[in-house]
């Protein structure tokens, strides 16, 4: 009995340490983000006013604009192309063709989102798109594909082959078989995968800093440019901002999952 | 019975260098109930997928009402499937899936409306319109999936086992109700099934198939009394199957005995199959009969006892209503007309 305790005593210690280490920053974080001097040491009592100071800056809700609309785009446009891409590979009928396929769907996710940024600005550079706006869409929807695949992939592996054909033999037109019988099914997976697109859209900072260019900023480059010229605390609230902003993603994705089956997709997040 | 309604000719099918189907030669006649029978693998589920339009033939032809089918997509076929494991729409409730297919042929609400009632009627699931799928039993989705598939009034029924998931009570009932919802209903049914008993229930005309080929098309009685071959004569059915040579007309040796039978056509001396029913071997006492065995095992059956009868090492299958001990000496008597003979495949 008291070995127990013992045990579960220092699993409970363990696991607040880890929390604290990975939480405390950002707590702080939080805190400073309402000090109402300039300081990042010393707390000058409570105010708004670094939140009052974003909402005025026109530069940074430029950005902030910037980094909603591609990540609405992207997770919109790699939603559709992961989704049709993640029904090719459950066609397959070789077995060997499917797994390729699907190493090499998983390869950008697991590599350096260096190596996914150098390479894409180098590609962009080779065809003479000019880099702006349009590259920096393009770099987010390539590199959220994958994730939409490997969240649509399982529904599509628990979707009886047969509610197809059936539909089929009912005198559905293909398409319409698709969009009445194998689309509802395969639903959470798409909405999930979606999720996580925009929340890693929202979250980028590398592969963006590769691929955009001609003055065009999204949040986390203008904060890196920004921060170098001097730590201003109004970016302390912007953080927070975000930080809040993407939990609450992360939230209902888990949710999600945790709710329809076991499987997570967020699990691939690491 | 009526004329053609689906023909095959010459059809052959290969999956990635397996021939599944070999050449098969078949015409489904109409209002008739065909059973294409034999163990998995046989090719049977691919014929059935052939009609339905989810597979095509590597070469041949297969004609609908003279009208070639090649080409033809699966939802333009006026054919409808009960698959195997139902394939209901799961999102939708019941009245939906028998729906589906009114919607798309664009029937009005109210038509839609009499039909699914009608039909829940035929299947004895009054009631059950706005239940879930998951709601219901095994063999509830069973009747809302051949429910789905004849509100649509197609010219052909086609069913994949349908049978297979539930327990042996249900099954039997459906068999009678199925058989019964065909001569009602007036359509074609082509079922597949590797149950045997099923088909010599329920169909008009048995198609025993084996590794892709056509061994035996005929009625449910001429399968069963005169199976063409061993192979036959073994999946339907429990058989005796002994090599044995014709010395000549109407007469075989089996095991060192001479046997009298009706068979004629045979060379001189040639060897045979020679195929007997369990139940058309009578059990005698010893020297009254013309084998004489050893009775091994006996196993009560309800209506009969089926019995082992160890005869110098070939183990007859007696089916009879009355029992002999084990160990007991016995001799065993076929009449000539039960006596089917066979040539070797």
């Amino acid at each position: 009995m008291k070995k127990h305790f013992f045990k579960s005593f220092i699993e409970n210690i363990y696991l607040f340490l880890m929390f604290l280490f990975l939480y405390f920053p950002i707590v702080i974080l939080m805190i400073f983000s309402f000090n109402s001097i300039k300081s990042t040491s010393n707390w000058g009592g409570f105010s708004t006013r670094w939140y009052v100071q974003m909402f005025s800056d026109d530069a940074l809700l430029g950005a902030f604009g910037t980094t909603i609309t591609i990540a609405i785009i992207a997770a919109l446009a790699s939603c559709v192309i992961g989704t049709a891409a993640a029904i090719g590979i459950q066609g397959f009928r070789s077995k060997r063709l499917k797994g390729l396929i699907n190493a090499v769907t998983n390869l950008p996710m697991v590599s350096s989102e260096l190596v996914m940024g150098v390479s894409m600005m180098m590609l962009f550079l080779t065809v003479k798109i000019p880099l702006g706006y349009f590259t920096l869409l393009l770099a987010h929807i390539t590199f959220c594909v994958p994730y939409v695949i490997v969240s649509v992939l399982p529904k599509l592996v628990q979707l009886d082959a047969g509610l197809y054909e059936a539909a089929l033999d009912l005198g559905a037109k293909p398409f319409y078989a698709f969009r009445k019988v194998v689309l509802p099914e395969i639903k959470p997976g798409i909405i999930s995968g979606m999720l996580i697109a925009f929340t890693l859209s929202i979250d980028d900072f590398v592969i963006s800093f590769f691929t955009t260019g001609n003055g065009v900023n999204n949040l986390s480059i203008y904060i890196y440019s920004s921060v170098r010229r001097g730590v201003n605390p109004m970016y302390n609230a912007l953080s927070t901002v975000m930080f809040i902003l993407v939990a609450i993603l992360l939230f209902i994705i888990n949710k999600r999952s945790s709710s329809k089956t076991g499987d997570s997709p967020i699990g691939v997040l690491g | 019975m009526g004329k053609h309604l689906i023909e095959f000719k010459n059809v052959c099918k290969t999956f990635d260098d397996t021939e599944v189907l070999k050449n098969i030669n078949l015409h489904i006649d109409e209002n008739e109930f065909l059973t294409l029978l034999g163990p998995s693998g046989c090719g049977k589920s691919t014929l059935l997928r052939i009609i339905a339009g989810f597979e095509e033939p590597t070469s041949g032809s297969v004609c609908f009402e003279g009208a070639d089918l090649c080409g033809v997509p699966a939802y333009e076929r006026k054919v409808n499937t009960v698959f195997q494991r139902y394939a209901l729409f799961p999102h939708l409730d019941v009245y939906d899936n028998i729906a589906f297919g009114l919607h798309i042929k664009k029937l009005g609400s109210k038509e839609i409306d009499s039909k699914v009632r009608r039909v829940l009627e035929l299947v004895n699931l009054k009631g059950f319109e706005r239940r879930t799928i998951g709601s219901l039993s095994g063999g509830q989705q069973q009747r809302i999936a051949i429910a789905r598939a004849i509100v649509n009034e197609p010219k052909v029924l086609l069913l994949d086992e349908p049978l297979a998931a539930l327990d042996l009570k249900l099954r039997q009932g459906m068999q009678l109700e199925l058989k019964n919802m065909q001569r009602e209903l007036g359509i074609t049914f082509v079922y597949v099934t590797h149950d045997q008993e099923e088909a010599l229930t329920m169909s008009d005309t048995i198609v025993v198939m084996k590794e892709g080929t056509i061994q035996q098309i005929g009625k449910p009685t001429d399968i069963y009394n005169e199976p063409k071959n061993a192979y036959v004569a073994d999946f339907i059915g429990e058989s005796n199957i002994i090599s044995g040579i014709m010395k000549h007309d109407c007469l075989v040796n089996i095991m060192d005995t001479d046997l009298e039978c009706v068979d004629t056509g045979f060379a001189p001396d040639e060897s045979v199959d020679v195929v007997i029913r369990p139940e058309d071997i009578y059990i005698l006492d010893p020297d009254k009969g013309k084998i004489t065995g050893v009775v091994e095992s006996v196993t009560f059956k309800g209506v009969h006892y089926e019995m082992v009868i160890d005869s110098n090492g070939f183990k007859w299958l007696v089916h009879d209503t009355a029992k002999y001990e084990v160990g007991s000496d016995v001799s065993l008597l076929v009449k000539p007309f039960d006596i089917h003979i066979m040539k070797k495949s």
